[in-house]
């Protein structure tokens, strides 16, 4: 069964906070500001998928990718 | 009076007036015809305008070193310098980092940074800011016109700013003073940028050894507890970046703010629209910092280097354009309108690297606080007359005076 999970690059993220405020229930930052998936970046619904799309989309540092995964 | 520009591409000139009041057909032109601009005039300089251009260079900090990030630095005449004292400037010749550090400093200098200006820890001033900005409405709101810019905008950071590092807040009108001294009218008058940044030094200075005395709870007195490998920041240090913490979070902040104003004066739309849905403020802010960022910054080039085919030599300086990267159409759909909404806005007003704005959080929530408190008082604003607006141009790009009307 492969699943979709959404991964943060912590080489790139240089903690914009972007995707922390578009989507706080799927990243969280640390005291510094880098991010990264809360739990295990799995995306459940439809709607997972569109939220995660548009943090890829609006990340400047193009730190956030959407990746296959065997679940 | 510098002559008129020809050929934006070989002979642009950023102080132009045509340049500081409407800079966007520009960087179209330059942006269709030309990858790197180049220029003589202001000491010569290369200027990217493509937003990947800029996101390239601000990464390959190999090649572009940030020791030196004025847009315009100006030498004084043989026989114009400020008398100055050796020990003095020795005191404060302390750079301004990190913005000016380059690694390996720059990745402790940063972290100190970062924790304070976190999302987390900016939302403690937010209360005190909203305050404030109640404040300034009260003093002009029931003369039905105000400066926008000067009433309002410009007042926010500086009291702000003035809070974290514990210092007095009847200081705002002399710091704006002395950073619009440094950081605008400065750059292209090497003897008030000098003089300015000595008063600032000066400032900081004295507030240091006042902390050393008495310690507060302010950022001043953190950053000299904190410690690198086990030993103190060296005081320098900490002056160098008390330096850079007001000269970076005043005229930024303050003109991204008056952009915003701005915009809304002139958009009922876009008014109405955030006062039913104010949910969707936070976007609206990342689109107003896209479509009117303020910032440019500059990059020093270390060793002879090609871009895009370009050769650009050791010694060179390039102008880090950011605005117009955030008006780039292989970006951005349609770039030069303001959509509240828009979905995909991966801008970089704040720049993009490690050298990331490490205020952004604090510019964000002044911005939303600033324009959400406006709304909420006077719904219905518009400029009294657009033609008589100002624009600061350069390094930081906003309105410097903007009358705004209402009520009638």
């Amino acid at each position: 069964m492969k699943v979709q999970k959404v991964t943060v690059d912590s080489e790139k993220c240089q903690g914009h906070n972007r995707c922390y405020a578009m989507a706080p229930g799927m990243f969280k930052v640390d005291e510094l500001g880098y991010a990264t998936p809360r739990g295990d970046g799995v995306l459940k619904t439809p709607q997972d998928v569109e939220l995660a799309n548009r943090a890829v989309e609006n990340c400047p540092e193009r730190a956030i990718d959407i990746v296959e995964d065997e679940g | 009076m510098a002559e008129p520009v020809g050929n934006w591409t070989a002979d642009y000139d950023i102080f132009s007036p045509e340049y500081v009041k409407d800079p966007f057909p520009i960087w179209d032109e330059i942006r269709g015809k030309c990858p790197i601009a180049h220029t003589e005039r202001w000491g010569g300089s290369f200027m990217p305008t493509r937003y990947e251009d800029l996101f390239n260079i601000a990464r390959d900090i190999e090649n572009f070193s940030s020791r030196n990030v004025l847009v315009a630095d100006v030498m004084p005449q043989p026989g114009e310098e400020l008398e100055e004292e050796p020990e003095m400037v020795e005191t404060y010749n302390v750079g301004a980092p990190p913005i000016t550090s380059d690694p390996p400093v720059h990745t402790w200098a940063r972290k100190l940074l970062l924790k304070p200006f976190s999302v987390t820890e900016v939302a403690e001033y937010e209360q005190e800011t909203r305050e404030l900005c109640n404040e300034l409405i009260d003093a002009f709101i029931d003369k039905g016109r105000a400066d926008g810019a000067v009433d309002y905008a410009q007042q926010i950071p500086p009291r702000v700013i003035a809070s974290m590092l514990g210092i007095p807040k009847d200081m705002t009108a002399t710091f704006t003073e002395w950073v619009r001294g440094f950081l605008e009218l400065g750059l292209t008058n090497p003897q008030l940028r000098q003089e300015s940044a000595r008063n600032i030094f000066m400032f900081m200075n004295d507030q240091i050894q006042e902390r050393k005395a008495k310690p507060g709870d302010d950022l001043i007195t953190r950053l000299l507890a904190e410690k690198v490998e086990g030993e103190p920041v060296p005081e320098s240090h900490v002056l160098g970046t008390c330096f850079l913490l007001l000269v970076a979070g005043i005229d930024t902040t303050w003109s991204s703010i008056g952009s915003a104003v701005w915009h809304l004066a002139q958009h009922p739309e876009d008014r109405k629209r955030l006062i039913e849905q104010p949910e969707l403020m936070p976007n609206a802010i990342e689109e107003l910092l896209r479509a009117y960022s303020p910032v440019t910054m500059a990059r020093y080039v270390a060793q002879d280097t090609e871009y895009a085919g370009c050769p650009i030599p050791e010694g060179s300086k390039v102008l880090m354009n950011f605005p117009a990267a955030n008006r780039d159409p292989k970006v951005f759909e349609d770039p030069d309108k303001v959509i509240l909404d828009r979905a995909k806005n991966p801008h970089i007003a704040f720049g993009v690297g490690i050298h990331r704005c490490a205020g952004s959080n604090l510019a964000r929530m002044e911005m939303k606080v600033s324009i959400e408190e406006l709304l909420k008082r006077i719904p219905n604003f518009k400029l009294e007359n657009p033609d008589v607006v100002t624009w600061a141009g350069g390094q930081v790009r906003g309105p410097r005076i903007m009358p705004i009307v209402w009520g009638s």
